[in-house]
Formats: C-alpha cells, structure tokens, sequence
C-alpha cells in the first residue's frame, strides 16, 4: 500500500530533531528544508513542522516565470531545476504554506522535496523517520488509522478564496469541528447555513 | 564584580573559547561529512552516546571515521525516531579538540598543557597515588566516575577502587541523577529499577508525569504517550512549567518546586476518602498501609493546595482521574528527586502506585526515567560508593565474601562503604583526601555551589583525570588521560527501562588516546596489580562481571553478547542462559531470588512496603533577601555538563547561551522586558544572563538550564543542601533575587 506523509502539529515538542535531520541530506547538506515555527514562544511552547505540502496543483509552479517547478508522476513537487530558476522569488511569496526557500548563495529556490531520493527507493522521509513524537509520519493510511483512531487526516485548505488540495495530510483531533470560516465578511456572504442567516441578521 | 569566580580565577573559562587550543569550538559538518556514500562504507548499528533512552541508530563510517547517521528502524525500542543530539553527534567524531595525547599541566604552555607520552604520564599517575597512599593511607585517594560509561568500565571502575587502590570513596555522577528514586524503590519494592517495559505505557488509561520534561529530556517517550492519547488515555503533568508535554496533557498541575510529596499525600487522602483503593492488593502484597493511611489524614485538599500552589479543584480531578483508572502508569524524573527530601518525594508517588493496585501487569506501569545513558546499569555494579556487583551491598558479610570470591582476594581486603561525590569534595577541604582520578564526571558544572568544587581541585595534591574533551574540571588536573569516545569501544549499557543493550565499537581511538578501561589497567599494572587487570576486551570484563552479578538482584548471569544481539535487548534479572529476561517486574511467577515464590516483590515475605513521606520545606525556602525560587534543568539540544554537546556547532546554534525564563508578572514587577539581561543572585553565587519571558512558569519561579560552565553556570547559585539518605544536592530549589543588568562584556 502507498506510504503517505501527515502532519500532527499537536503532537510537535519543537525539538528540532526534523530539522537537524533534514540538513543531513546529501543533496543539501548542512541546509534544512524543513520549517519549524515557534507560534508564540511568550505565551506557548507550541511549535509546528512545515513541510512541502505538494499540492495538486502548486502554486508555487503556477507563478513561476521560467517552468523551473516540476512535478513528478508520483506527485512530488521538486526543488527548481537549477538550469531554469531566475531565483525571482515569486514561489517563496506565492506559495500559501510558506515553504520554498530562496537560496541566494546558489540563486537557486530550494525545498522540501519528500526525501525524493530516499522515497524513491523505498525508504521514509528523514524528517519522519527520526521525528520522537509522531508529529511527521510517513507510512499507509490505514497504518495511521489504526494507530490514531482520535484524528482524521484532512488534505484540503483554504486560503481566503483559494481552495488548495495537497499530498501531505495534516492530522486534526477527531472531535474538532471544521472551521466554516476564516473571515466573518465571507460569513455574510454566505447565507446557506444557519450560521451565516444569523451573523446576516446581525448585520443588518 | 565581587563574583567569587573572578577572584578564584579559574584557568581559562571565558565565554570566547576561539584561541584555546582546547575549546569548546563548536564543529559543524565539513567536506570529510559531505562525500556521498561510498562503496565501502559500513553501517553501525550500536545506540545513541546520550541519554537512558539508548536509542538504537546506525554509525555511517568510512576508513576510521564516524560521517553520519542511518536511523536504525528495527530497533524496537524508537523505531528510528531520534532527538537532535542522536541526529548530530556523529559530528564528536574527528572533532577538533579531541585530546590525541597525555597532558601535563604547564601554565606556560598554550592552554596551559604540554603534551607528553601516554606511558610517561600513566608512571607519572602511578608514582602520585602511590606517594600519596603511603603518606596519607588508602583512603587519601579518591574516585570519581561516571554513568555514561558501558557497565563493563563501570564495573572495572568499582574494582579498581576496592582492590588496586583500596580505597573506600569511590562515588560517581549518577549521584546527581538516580540515587533518590534508587533509594526509594529498595525502600518500597526492594529493587531499584523501571517496573515496566516502556510498552506499558501504550495500554494505560491514566499517565502520571511528575517532575519530567519528557519532550526534551527523553524525547521518543512522547510517542509513546501520544499514542496512549490516541487510544483515550488522560495525561497528568506536574510541573512548575508548561513543558511542552504539558501543553498537551489533559490536566497540569503547576507545582511550586520542592513540594511533591505534599501532592502525593493529598492524591492519597482523596483516594482514601473516596474508597478508591485496591483492599485486595493492598491486604496481600503490601504493609504498613495503616501508618501511612494516618499519616496523610492531614493533608486534605484545602492544605495541599495551599502547600502545593495548586487548585483545590484541580488536586480533586487528579485524584479522581487516578482513583478511578482501570490501567495507569506513573513517571518520575528529575523534577521531583533532585531535593534535599527526593527520597520522600519518590515514595509519596510509590505510596499511590501501591494503594491502586496497579502495578505487576500489563500496562500498569511505574518507573523513574533515568537521565544518564547508562544511569540504570551504572548504578548496579559497583562504582556507587555503597555498592558491589550485582546491586549488592558493600556492608553485607554474604554480599562482600561473593565479590571477594570472583575477584580472588581476601574477603577483608574490600574496604567498606566510602562517601558520596559531593562529600569526596568537603573530605579534600578537611584534608583528608589529597589524591583524586576522574573519568566521565565534570563536577565543575555539574555539581551545585560549583566554586567550592573549583577551590576544592585546586586544593588537591594530585589530580587525574581521563576524558576525550579538555573539561570544565579537566582544566584542574595535574596529568589529563586520552579516553575513547563512545564509538571506540565495545560493550553493554542498560536502558531506562532496565534494557541491556550492545555498544558496538564503529572507529579506532585516534592518535594515543586509549579505551578508558585499558587506561585503567595500565596503572592498576604500574601499581602491581595485574592479576584481575588484564583484560583484553571488553567482552571479558563482561563475563566477570556476569559472574559476579549473579545471585544479586541486578542479576546479568544469564546475558550474553549474542542473546543481546539475537532478542534486541535483554531486561534483567536473567539468572541463566535459558532464561529470556524480565521485561516486567512483579508478576506472579517471575524471577525473584529474594521472595522465592512468596510474593511479586523483592522482600523475603514478598510484600512491598509502604513508607510514610514526610513533608519537608527546601533546604533554603524563599525570604525577604532571596524572594525568588530558582529551578534550573536540560533543554532539548545539550546534554548533562555539555562537553560534548557544546562542542557540536548545530546543537549550539539551537540554544546556544542560558536564559532565565521568567512569567511576565515576575518581570513587569522587576521591570525587566524581552531580551534584558539580569543578574540572579543567590547566597552562594551570581550570574548574567539574558531573560526569555515566558507565560509558561509559575509567576514565584525562575528556571535557567545547566549545560554551561564558568560564569554562565546556573550550579554558581544552586545550594549544595542534599538528601540525608540518597544524597542527591537540591538542583530544584534554592532562593535567588534578580535585578536588570547591562550586558557583560567577556
């Protein structure tokens, strides 16, 4: 059964033992792609993992200038060629996740790549193989489903407008509604539940 | 600055270490790291140089050099998983300020060492203990060793102190680690390690987790715990800060450090008020629950909470949680041992294990989490000062004439029970130590009040000391031994979880550095002690050590190398070579020499023991002159006294100075705002360092990690107060006060 990526921020200690794994790579020693967000380190020792999303459509391929983004048949998007990449940036400010990296020293945008040259000859992402809390794990859905029968695994986000489908599954508690809206002006918008009916009524 | 340090003037501890020859400079991957695998490359599987976890990981090594790692997946015990110090510490491999050779101190040399011959200085070394022996008796000299050692050195360590040296003060640095929770567990359950495989965790309903920052300090027991989430169980953190385990937990309670025991006492009086005890357990395999009983009637909720710091309301969901569970299982590091009462602490959290029930079976689990690699087989075999082979004890007739057996000397020759680290120190002030050998220890930062242990080392007569890193405390010595790296030598440690484990051997000792344990011979030979002293590997030492184990509670008999490699890890007692191991202490019909068959724990009737755990302030509670508490503790990238890890530059750059953490209360009060720096000051001590304001500590309490030395060490201000029976110095708890400062210029 195919191996899949998720994500459980949840469960993330900010330990960094992604990070300092991920700079092991031999195709890019010494540079993480991985991000590690400290969300507020004054008021939560909460931190979350970032990796490449790999989206069905990526926009950070859509936006690119010079078709240097390129997805692989396994739906792996890949770090710009380095022949094509202008290194203009516009993948690192297009992309919803925040995820690719401009490497000035190379002029090269760099990311994560899901350990292509380790998944590829059927060995897990380094991130998730060393990761001590579960936080990264790659491995079959019906693995993960029978280990964390408390989460579901949700592959759709939306960023204002935009609706972004991805490979990567980000875990999320069971029990956790799923948030109808992010922006109250969208609520009013929308009258097809009773929600939006009652924030409209509120309006006027 | 009337900092103490500036007037002891300690040899070279400034904070830019950039033109010492010894460092620390932190190294980072290099081209020698960068080469893509080759051919020839081998992969290592052995286990991470850190801590009780020991996790499995493969050494990736080529020609004589560690390059990288390969996660080792089948290792059952972390999958693969790893924390930032396994994922990095191949860069100690071909480091820098790795000591190739014997150093003599020479304060006009650079560092303030000149090399010199490793033979030359092991004659040198023999000449000085015998000089001092034959001026000052036996005694005169003194052993300090350590709980990062394979339990082959360990136990190497132990004999040469009793029969090469004849010296009783042989104590080592799981002195500031296991000995409160060790001494507890004999007290209650009569043998001193983790009852339960880690695996029980997964089936507990409720987690207990006092005094343990799980995710930074033994990283991969968080999966364990989230898997248990996963499956409905209810996690219960104790704590002065929001660890980040605790940020998840179903219920923190944030207790004021130092009173554990008065938490434990509450949750008993709540579980004996609400009936949820197991009478049947408790009737059949325990006494003195009655004394006990009466004992905690005093501590309703209202006087706990105000003892504690914690809600009424929150100590009653606490006690119902636990009261209630069908499954449990309670963890304890650090958090609660390290105090002048860690004893007492331990068994008020023993006293609601054994009033539940819970305990012997399938994921009803108890056990501490031992912090050094090999804090667990360390302390079984005979490095600690009280303690022979075995877990045996140096004041028993019986004990003492086996030992004298395997080692072949007369039973009266094995000098009785010396005196703790800490003690070893304030016995070289009344001098009556004036020689000390040290291997794996770095007291300098590691020990509390740590200007006293710097004018204790300048005081001694002769001092040697092996390691593979110029330390903090190998500054001091007279004469400094190459030691080997983890990855140089073979051998076995024991796990948290009672796991022995093989240590495989992955590089040769660069330039004349030598294995520890062939450093050790060397002078046990030029001191006329050959017979017992010649082993050629480690293997040897280990079949010793087998045979003088066996029939002792820590029993290895049954252990070998191949049965280690075949069932991935061995938990003892196993008493023969048929005999699989014991992953589970308590069941019924499993190995137990002392019961024979007449109860689950290790007392001749079988029974465990209730103990009354008297409540006690800290030594130094706070006042109108100190009004603040200091708590100091690890963070996730360094390890212990940081040798190691403050020499490996990633590790570094993830925490790379000591911060106070301090609640924005706290602050505001002391007008200090993000990135301030502050002097904290206790009786003994200051320090500047720089504050990180956190909602995530109580508002009374400061926390500073200890991995550094020099003037940003914490163990500057902390109280050399220790528990009377275990022994262990009060790193939780001391009174500091704390005012803005200008950055210091060093």
């Amino acid at each position: 059964m195919e191996a899949e990526f998720f994500i459980d921020p949840n469960r993330c200690i900010g330990c960094q033992a992604c990070v300092q794994a991920c700079s092991e790579c031999d195709t890019h020693k010494g540079y993480a792609m991985i991000h590690l967000e400290f969300v507020d380190r004054s008021r939560s020792t909460q931190t979350t993992p970032v990796v490449c999303m790999h989206c069905e459509q990526p926009t950070c391929a859509e936006v690119c200038p010079a078709d240097a983004i390129k997805k692989t048949e396994e739906g792996i998007v890949r770090s710009a060629r380095k022949p094509r990449c202008v290194a203009c940036n516009n993948c690192v400010l297009a992309c919803p996740f925040g995820v690719p990296k401009m490497m000035a020293e190379f002029e090269l945008m760099m990311k994560c790549d899901m350990c292509y040259d380790r998944t590829s000859v059927g060995k897990k992402p380094m991130c998730a193989t060393v990761c001590p809390s579960g936080a990264l794990y790659f491995g079959p859905r019906s693995e993960i489903e029978r280990l964390r029968p408390a989460s579901a695994a949700v592959n759709e986000f939306r960023f204002g407008r935009q609706t972004v489908a991805t490979k990567v599954n980000m875990m999320v508690p069971k029990t956790a509604g799923r948030a109808e809206y992010i922006d109250v002006a969208d609520a009013l918008q929308d009258n097809s539940n009773g929600k939006a009916i009652m924030l409209e009524m509120i309006h006027q | 600055m009337k900092n103490a340090s500036v007037a002891l003037n300690a040899p070279s501890i400034a904070v830019n270490h950039a033109d010492d020859p010894f460092g620390p400079h932190p190294a980072y991957p290099s081209s020698a790291h960068q080469s893509i695998p080759l051919a020839e490359e081998k992969l290592v599987p052995t286990h991470c140089c850190f801590c009780g976890m020991q996790c499995g990981i493969q050494l990736r090594v080529q020609g004589n050099r560690v390059v990288g790692f390969e996660p080792w997946e089948e290792f059952p015990f972390n999958r693969g998983m790893l924390c930032p110090k396994g994922v990095k510490r191949y860069l100690q491999g071909g480091h820098p300020d790795r000591l190739l050779s014997a150093y003599e101190r020479d304060d006009q040399a650079p560092g303030g060492f000149r090399p010199l011959p490793v033979e030359k200085a092991l004659d040198r070394v023999a000449e000085e203990i015998r000089r001092i022996q034959s001026r000052y008796g036996n005694e005169a000299f003194a052993v300090l060793s350590g709980a990062s050692l394979t339990t082959e050195k360990a136990y190497l360590m132990g004999k040469f102190a009793r029969v090469c040296l004849k010296t009783p003060n042989i104590d080592y640095n799981g002195r500031l680690c296991m000995v409160s929770a060790a001494a507890a567990n004999k007290k209650a359950f009569g043998i001193d390690r983790c009852a339960n495989p880690f695996s029980d965790i997964l089936d507990a309903e409720v987690i207990w987790i006092s005094g343990s920052n799980i995710a930074e300090c033994s990283p991969i027991l968080t999966n364990y715990i989230w898997q248990a989430r996963e499956h409905g169980a209810r996690v219960i953190v104790v704590d002065p800060r929001i660890t980040p385990i605790a940020r998840t937990c179903d219920l923190f309670l944030p207790v004021k450090p130092g009173r554990d025991v008065a938490l434990f006492n509450g949750i008993l009086h709540l579980m004996i008020a609400s009936d949820h005890l197991d009478h049947d357990f408790i009737r059949n395999h325990t006494v003195g629950f009655e004394e006990v009983a009466r004992s905690v009637a005093e501590w309703t909720p209202r006087r706990t909470a105000e003892v504690t710091g914690i809600s009424e309301r929150g100590i009653r969901q606490a006690a119902e949680w636990w009261g209630q569970a069908k499954t449990s299982f309670l963890l304890h590091a650090r958090g609660i041992e390290h105090h002048s009462h860690g004893v007492e602490n331990c068994l008020g959290a023993i006293n609601i294990v054994l009033a539940s029930g819970r305990i012997g079976r399938k994921g009803c689990g108890y056990g501490t989490i031992t912090g050094q690699g090999n804090g667990q087989g360390g302390r079984e075999h005979g490095q600690k000062c009280d303690q022979l082979p075995g877990a045996r004890d140096i004041s028993h007739p019986e004990h003492r004439q086996h030992v004298a057996r395997i080692w072949g000397v007369p039973v009266d020759d094995i000098p009785g029970p010396g005196v703790d680290a800490y003690e070893i120190f304030r016995k070289i002030d009344r001098g009556e130590i004036r020689g000390l050998l040290s291997l794996c220890f770095n007291p300098v930062v590691s020990l509390p009040n740590n200007h006293f242990i710097q004018k204790m080392l300048r005081r001694l007569e002769f001092y040697v000391a092996i390691d593979f890193f110029m330390s903090e405390t190998a500054r001091f010595a007279h004469i400094v031994l190459p030691g080997s790296l983890h990855e140089e030598d073979e051998g076995t440690v024991t796990s948290a979880e009672g796991r022995v484990i093989r240590i495989r051997k992955a590089v040769d000792c660069p330039g004349e550095a030598r294995q520890d344990w062939r450093l050790i011979q060397g002078i046990a030979h030029r001191l006329g002690c050959r017979k017992g002293f010649s082993f050629e590997h480690p293997r040897e030492i280990f079949d010793e050590l087998r045979r003088a184990s066996a029939g002792g509670i820590a029993d290895y008999s049954g252990i070998t190398y191949e049965k280690i490699d075949e069932q991935m890890g061995v938990f003892w007692p196993c008493p023969n070579e048929n005999h699989r191991g014991t992953p589970r202490l308590f069941e019924p019909g499993s190995y137990n020499p002392v019961a024979q068959g007449k109860g689950p724990f290790y007392f001749p009737d079988g029974k465990a023991r209730f103990n009354v755990a008297t409540y006690r302030p800290p030594a130094e509670d706070v006042d109108e002159d100190y009004p603040i508490i200091l708590t100091s503790g690890r963070v996730v990238s360094q390890f212990l006294s940081g040798t190691q890890t403050r020499r490996i530059g990633p590790l570094l750059d993830q925490y790379p100075y000591p911060r106070i953490e301090i609640h924005p209360i706290l602050a505001k009060k002391l007008n200090l705002q993000e990135g301030d720096w502050a002097t904290v000051e206790s009786r003994r001590g200051q320090c500047t360092l720089p504050v990180q304001i956190v909602q995530t500590i109580r508002p009374d309490t400061v926390f500073i990690p200890y991995h550094w030395g020099g003037q940003l060490s914490v163990n500057q201000l902390t109280i050399d107060a220790q528990d009377p029976v275990s022994k262990i110095p009060e790193f939780k708890v001391c009174a500091v006060r704390l005012r803005k400062a200008d950055k210091p210029s060093r």
